[in-house]
Parts: structure tokens; C-alpha cells; sequence
């Protein structure tokens, strides 16, 4: 509105409103300096990681880079019978460069782990032919070629390598969703026998879930009674709770292994007391109940710790007040309490169920076959199989899974709503 | 004030003896960092191989453990960051690494001659010899009980009789070599099993095999596991790295017993990652410890045979046992190699992450 009638007191306020702001950006500046620490470190070891990570999934050049001038020109073949003579001359040429440079990431070692992927059992056609191509010195190349191993004749193989040329594709989104490629280039189901993604990130899903509920059962009278136990008592009972944080996550994972192993405590204390003979010692580790249990532990106090600190601040006066007006108990925690307390449960259950949902070192440790999470197939990519790709789209697969949960929270509860110690 | 100037001259004075200390360091002595698997093997490397290396160069050598894999060469090599100087892979490894660039290419008509003076190419066995590639050792996998609790196995079709020895199993979580296992306990002969394996029918029909077992099985991944896991009565019968079991047997007494029929054996190579630093003293290293003695020499502290031919008539005894003879402790000894199977790397190159992709999907199963 200033504007419409600048004219007015415009010698008075104006230096005012000017020293005034000027002042508030010069905090503003230096308020924002001692963040900038912080925005710095977000910045490279959180946003730039994840922006690799989505670029990664998408991104393979592990085709144009060993052979370039094949790429482009493998793009004009209509996918018909086998790409012509001078496509195939192009192809021997750019491969014996490339076996001759032998460059770090371009190598046609690296081309064939790409085409494997896509068409198994291909990589040694790749390799081996790398080795004789240089041989290779005149046309007609493609009849040279076809003679040096007569799976080039295979029109799939030119079809995936004309598919893998582009830089950018989907195919490692497709091979996360348990897809794949069929002989003709179409998109379809992967065999049953080798489908594991999609199931394995509904289990994590519900053994995330699981893990959570049996948190919010355990942890919610825990905090309750640190909440109104005198001082004394609590602080105790405090340190019970925190002294898992301050030990080794490694350390209580395998005091758990030595624990529940079926020649473990529980075991032996089950066996000597004759509750179970000596041949019917239970398995409770190296399986999904492993992984629940010491996942439980680990996240445990992610759960007190925000039930705590909500409860400590709901008065006693306000359950008293219910209960003086003639409500039943159970109603008045019901209706009083248990509402109150809810910014912190809410809090608690986002806190563990995302830790949980991502959770990688205890189910590598106790999980045995089944109970593996998505996260340790997501590692066995990058630190085995070396299909970082793979593992890269996976990893987005995930982080989208987290977002869309974080969006209903959101939308259910409201972010702004949690309350998280 | 006086005494900043005495700490400042104290410190000039450090600082200089330790730049002339390093200086000379760098003259004449220099430290690689060899990685191998760990545990008794190891040992056996650090013995007969880095021990008279260090003595007779002044050089030192930091040893560290990894699982194998291609996994950490390949980070340090892209990142341009190398540590490793040398490392112990399996040929599978060695060829795949070759292959993708990430190893440096090794000039074989550098090693020495045999102590007989047969030179390198022919002393060493057909194979030991690749690319990018130095092998050291054949070493096997085979499947191992315990004595003091069960009697009366026969051959690997046991491995897989839950009805004649219950109990559980142990195999190394992946596809390789449990396929081979189970093919050849299913009456596969090893000649025929690399060609079922490229078959759907056959994968299906190992896979199968398998399932027999499944719920009895518990999973390892480094070498040191199996004979904890038998020692600790987790499994009754597990699969395990002949050498390490040995030691077990051999320093510490245990009652293990080592099934030979149906045995996987594969070579070990030293290989050296591109790019990776002191290039000579590597090398040398290299050279050295793939010479006749040590090889035969780290016979005697592990059960992996030598692959050089000159290295065969030296191998002796194990090294604080005068009685135990190593030779016929070998995977390669006539008595042990009567139903083996050589890995096939070229099979794993190809179809690993396929059949991998399938174990894990069938695992969860």
C-alpha cells in the first residue's frame, strides 16, 4: 500500500524502516553464517550423495563409453535381422580401440558386465571376442565377426546392446520392479524364480511395522512410568534405558547371537530346567525372529525417548480432574491421556519405523535367509555383484517408499505436530 | 619468553630429524599393503612370504583382511585412490578384474626362474599364469564333520541325508559352489557338471537338491566361520576352505574330519590393482613371494598346494610337527583328488549375477 501514496511521511519513516531493516538483515546474515556450517555439510554429504545416487540409477554409460561411434550408429538399425556391414565394421573397430587403450571404466569388460545384466550368460561372448578382434583387420566384418563366435549372429545380442547405448534408461528401474527385457526388447514379468525386489520390500515393509508395534507395546509403559516415578527412580530406570545407546551396536548384536544361538543361554536354560529336550532346542536366531528381536532392542529407546518427553509435560491435575468428574479410568486414559500423548507416539513411530525400514548391519548379523531387508540387498549390490546401478535404483525405490510414508504421516498427523524429546 | 624460544627450537629440531628420518625412509625402504583373506591363511602368507621378504629388502608390508571380491579394488581404482598394493583373489576374480581394466597387466617373463632353473612359464602349472594375474596357490573347498560326534560318512551324498545324519548344514551363502555340491550329490559326475549347470533342467535340478536341505541350513561368509560353526555344534556337517580346517585339526587338536569326495578346487592369484603405488617394490614383492621356496615353505604352515612344479619335492612337514606330512594333506594329492571338480571361472563370469540373483530370490522363498 505504500505505493499508492509515497508522499506521506516518507522523511520520517522511511530512514527508520531502512536502519530498522538493515539491522534485522544484518542478524539475519550472521544468523544464517553460523548455519552455514551445517547447510555446507547437508549439502555435500547428504544432497549431493543422493542427487549421485538417483543420477546412478538412471544413468550407465558403461556401452557409448568403450564404443562410441557404435552407439550413435547402432540408433539407425530398425531392429530387424542384424544391424548392416557397416555398422558391424564400426562396432570391431571401436572395440579393438578399446581393448587396445584399456582405460579404467572402459574397458570391454565393462560392456559385457552391462550387457549381463540384460542378457545372462552373454559376458564371455563380450570378452572373449575383445581379446581376437584385433585380428580382425578387413571385412567383410560381420562375417569375421560371426566366425570369431557364432553368438553375434544372435539378433538379442544387438538388440540389447542398441537398448544399452543410451546413457539414460529405465532398465535398472525395471530390473528393481522384477522385470525384464524378453528376447523381442518387450517389457515383461520376470520368472517367478527369480523375482525378490518387490517381495522383499513388502517384507521389510511389514517386519518394519511389526518392529515398530512391538516398540509402541513395550516402550509405551516404560515411559510412563519414568514420567511419574519420583526422581530417584527414574534417573535409574533412565540409564537402563539409554545404556544400550552407549554401547556398540555391533557389541549388542552379538550379545544377542550369544544369547538366543540354539547352543546359547536361553537354550541351555531351557534345556537344564527341562522345559525342552535336548534335540528340541528352538532356532531363534539366523531367521526372521532374530532380526525382530534384536531390532526391537536396538530401537527401543527411539520409542521412550519421545513417549518420555511428551508424558513428563501432561499434569497429573488433568487424569485427576477426568477421574473427580466420575469418568471410569480406562475412559478417562483413554480420552484424557492417551490423546496427549500422542505427538510423541507419533514421533516415536516414525523414528522407528524409518530407522527400521533402512536397517541393515542386525539383520546382516542375525537375519539368516529370511530375514534379510531390502538394505542388505541393496549392499550385497554394491559390495558383491558390483551392479551399483541396480543397487543405486533400488536405493531410490526406497527413499521414495520413506517420502510417500513421511507424506501420509503428514497428512494423518501433521509433521508440525511431533514432538521428539 | 625464554621458554617459547626453547620449545620452538625443540620443535625445529624434531621437525628436522624427522624429515631426515623420512627422507631416508624413502630411499631405501618402503611399506606396501598386501591384502589376503585372513585367519590361518594369512598366517601362512605372513610366514613363508612376508617375513624373509621384509628381512632380505628392508621393506615393510601391512597386511589386511578382506572377504574377496572385486568390490574395494574397484572403489579404490575408480576413486583414484589406491591403497592395496597386492591382493590374494580367486581366478574368477583375477579374470573379471582383467577384464573391467581394474588390474594392472603383470609381465610374466619378469619372475624367476624355478630353483632348478626351469623357467617361470613352464614351471608353473597350466593356468597359474593369467593376464593381470600371478597364481600362488590351488586351494579347495570340501565339506568337514566332527569326528567325536558323528561316525560313518561316506561321500557328499551325506552332506544331503538329513535322515542318516540329522542336523544341520552349513555352505557359503551364494550360488557358488553350492550348485556343484549339489549336482554331484545328486550322482552328476564332476566331468559332466558345468554343462548340466548351463541348462535350465540343470540349474532346476541343483536348485532341487538344494531345497532337500533348506530349512537345515545355516549360511557363512568368510572362511573362518565353518569350523567355529562346527566347533560351536551350530551345524553338524558344513562346507569349509580345506586349509583352514586343517589348522583346526593341526594346532588345535579339534576332531575334524575332511571329506575330499566332491571337492571344488580353485587357484589363488596374487594381482595388483592399476594404478596402485611403488610399482617396484610390489612387483618385487610379487616375484619374491611366488619364487620356488616360499611357496613351498608356506606349505608347511597351511595345506594349499604350490603351483609351481619345482616347488612340489620341497614341500615338507607341517611346521611344528615333524611327524605330520603335508604333502598328502593337499587338495591335489592323489588319495584326496579322486572325485574333484575344477571352479570354472568362465561358467561364474557369465552366469553369476543370474544364478546369484536366483539363490538370493530362492532364499527368501
Amino acid at each position: 500500500m505504500t505505493t499508492a501514496n509515497p508522499s506521506i511521511d516518507q522523511t520520517d519513516t522511511l530512514p527508520l524502516k531502512q536502519k530498522l531493516a538493515k539491522t534485522t538483515a544484518i542478524q539475519r546474515r550472521r544468523a544464517f553464517l553460523l548455519t552455514l556450517p551445517l547447510v555446507l555439510f547437508l549439502l555435500i554429504s547428504f544432497v549431493f550423495p543422493i542427487g549421485q545416487m538417483l543420477f546412478n540409477s538412471m544413468h550407465n554409460d558403461k556401452v557409448s563409453g568403450v564404443v562410441p561411434k557404435f552407439a550413435v550408429a547402432i540408433q539407425s538399425w530398425d531392429g530387424q535381422g542384424l544391424p548392416s556391414e557397416e555398422i558391424f565394421e564400426i562396432f570391431v573397430k571401436d572395440l579393438a580401440i578399446a581393448k587396445k587403450v584399456r582405460e579404467v571404466g572402459r574397458t570391454a569388460g565393462n560392456m559385457a558386465t552391462r550387457i549381463n545384466y540384460e542378457m545372462p550368460g552373454s559376458r564371455s561372448l563380450f570378452t572373449k571376442s575383445a581379446r581376437k578382434v584385433g585380428k580382425i583387420t578387413e571385412g567383410p566384418y560381420k562375417e569375421a565377426l560371426i566366425k570369431l563366435d557364432k553368438k553375434w549372429a544372435n539378433p538379442q545380442v544387438w538388440l540389447t546392446l542398441q537398448r544399452a547405448s543410451h546413457d539414460i534408461s529405465p532398465s535398472f528401474y525395471i530390473a528393481a520392479m522384477d522385470m525384464k527385457y524378453n528376447e523381442v526388447g518387450e517389457i515383461v514379468q520376470a520368472d517367478e524364480l527369480y523375482q525378490i525386489y518387490l517381495n522383499n520390500f513388502v517384507k521389510t515393509m511389514w517386519l518394519a511395522a511389526l518392529i515398530t508395534f512391538i516398540c509402541v507395546l513395550l516402550a509405551y509403559p516404560v515411559a510412563y512410568l519414568l514420567a511419574i516415578l519420583p526422581l530417584r527412580q527414574s534417573n535409574l530406570l533412565m540409564i537402563m534405558v539409554l545404556l544400550p545407546f552407549w554401547t556398540s551396536l555391533l557389541v549388542r548384536t552379538t550379545a544377542w547371537i550369544a544369547i538366543l544361538q540354539t547352543e546359547g543361554v536361553i537354550n541351555d536354560l531351557l534345556v537344564y530346567f527341562g522345559v525342552i529336550g535336548e534335540d528340541g532346542r528352538i532356532q531363534m536366531i539366523y531367521n526372521q525372529t532374530g532380526t525382530i528381536i534384536a531390532m526391537v532392542h536396538i530401537l527401543l529407546p527411539f520409542m521412550v525417548l519421545p513417549l518420555y518427553s511428551v508424558m513428563k509435560t501432561i499434569q497429573p491435575t488433568y487424569m485427576r480432574a477426568a477421574l473427580s468428574m466420575g469418568s471410569k479410568p480406562f475412559n478417562a486414559y483413554r480420552r484424557v491421556y492417551f490423546p496427549l500423548t500422542i505427538p510423541g507416539l507419533a514421533a516415536g513411530t516414525l523414528l522407528v519405523f524409518i530407522l527400521a525400514i533402512g536397517y541393515y548391519i542386525t539383520p546382516a548379523l542375525v537375519g539368516g535367509q529370511d530375514g534379510l531387508l531390502i538394505s542388505n540387498l541393496i549392499a550385497y549390490h554394491i559390495q558383491k555383484s558390483l551392479n551399483w546401478s541396480l543397487g543405486a535404483a533400488l536405493g531410490a525405490m526406497l527413499l521414495v517408499v520413506v517420502l510417500i510414508f513421511y507424506w501420509i504421516y503428514n497428512r494423518l498427523i501433521g509433521i508440525d505436530k511431533l514432538k521428539f524429546g | 619468553m625464554n621458554k617459547l624460544v626453547n620449545k620452538t627450537l625443540i620443535a625445529a629440531a624434531v621437525a628436522t630429524t624427522m624429515m631426515s628420518g623420512s627422507a631416508f625412509a624413502a630411499s631405501h625402504s618402503e611399506s606396501i599393503t598386501v591384502v589376503s583373506w585372513g585367519g590361518a591363511y594369512t598366517k601362512s602368507q605372513a610366514e613363508a612370504y612376508h617375513k624373509p621378504w621384509m628381512a632380505e629388502t628392508g621393506n615393510t608390508i601391512v597386511s589386511e583382511d578382506y572377504n574377496g571380491g572385486l568390490a574395494e579394488i574397484k572403489a579404490q581404482v575408480e576413486a583414484g585412490n589406491v591403497t592395496w598394493n597386492v591382493v590374494d583373489v580367486e581366478l574368477s576374480d583375477a579374470i573379471r578384474g582383467c577384464d573391467e581394466g581394474i588390474l594392472e597387466v603383470m609381465d610374466h617373463s619378469t619372475l624367476p626362474d624355478g630353483d632348478n632353473g626351469v623357467p617361470a612359464s613352464e614351471d608353473f602349472l597350466p593356468g597359474a599364469l593369467v593376464e593381470c594375474a600371478v597364481g600362488n596357490i590351488v586351494w579347495s573347498t570340501v565339506f568337514i564333520h566332527d569326528e567325536s560326534k558323528i561316525q560313518g560318512v561316506d561321500g557328499l551324498t551325506d552332506f544331503f541325508d538329513l535322515g542318516k545324519f540329522p542336523g544341520k548344514r552349513g555352505m557359503r551363502k551364494g550360488a557358488k559352489p553350492n550348485l556343484e555340491f549339489a549336482l554331484m550329490a545328486d550322482g552328476v559326475e564332476p566331468a559332466d557338471v558345468y554343462e548340466l549347470l548351463s541348462t535350465d533342467a540343470g540349474i532346476d535340478r541343483a536348485f532341487a537338491k538344494l531345497d532337500t536341505i533348506k530349512d537345515s541350513m545355516v549360511w557363512w561368509e568368510s572362511g573362518a566361520q565353518p569350523p567355529q560353526l562346527l566347533a560351536d555344534g551350530e551345524v553338524t556337517m558344513t562346507t569349509a576352505y580345506n586349509g583352514r580346517v586343517f589348522n583346526a585339526i593341526a594346532s588345535e587338536g579339534k576332531p575334524f574330519v575332511i571329506n575330499w569326495d566332491g571337492q571344488i578346487w580353485d587357484l589363488d592369484l596374487w594381482v595388483i590393482p592399476k594404478g596402485a603405488p611403488s610399482q617396484e617394490a610390489t612387483m618385487d614383492f610379487v616375484k619374491f613371494s611366488t619364487g620356488t621356496k616360499p611357496l613351498a615353505d608356506q606349505a608347511s604352515w597351511i595345506p594349499y598346494g604350490p603351483l609351481r612344479k619345482s616347488s612340489f619335492g620341497l614341500v615338507g612337514s607341517f611346521h611344528d610337527k615333524p611327524e605330520l606330512d603335508m604333502a598328502i594333506h593337499m587338495p591335489t594329492a592323489p588319495d584326496n583328488f579322486k572325485r574333484a571338480l575344477q571352479n570354472d571361472f568362465e561358467f561364474w563370469a557369465d552366469n553369476a549375477d543370474q544364478l546369484n540373483e536366483r539363490f538370493n530370490a530362492w532364499l527368501t522363498k
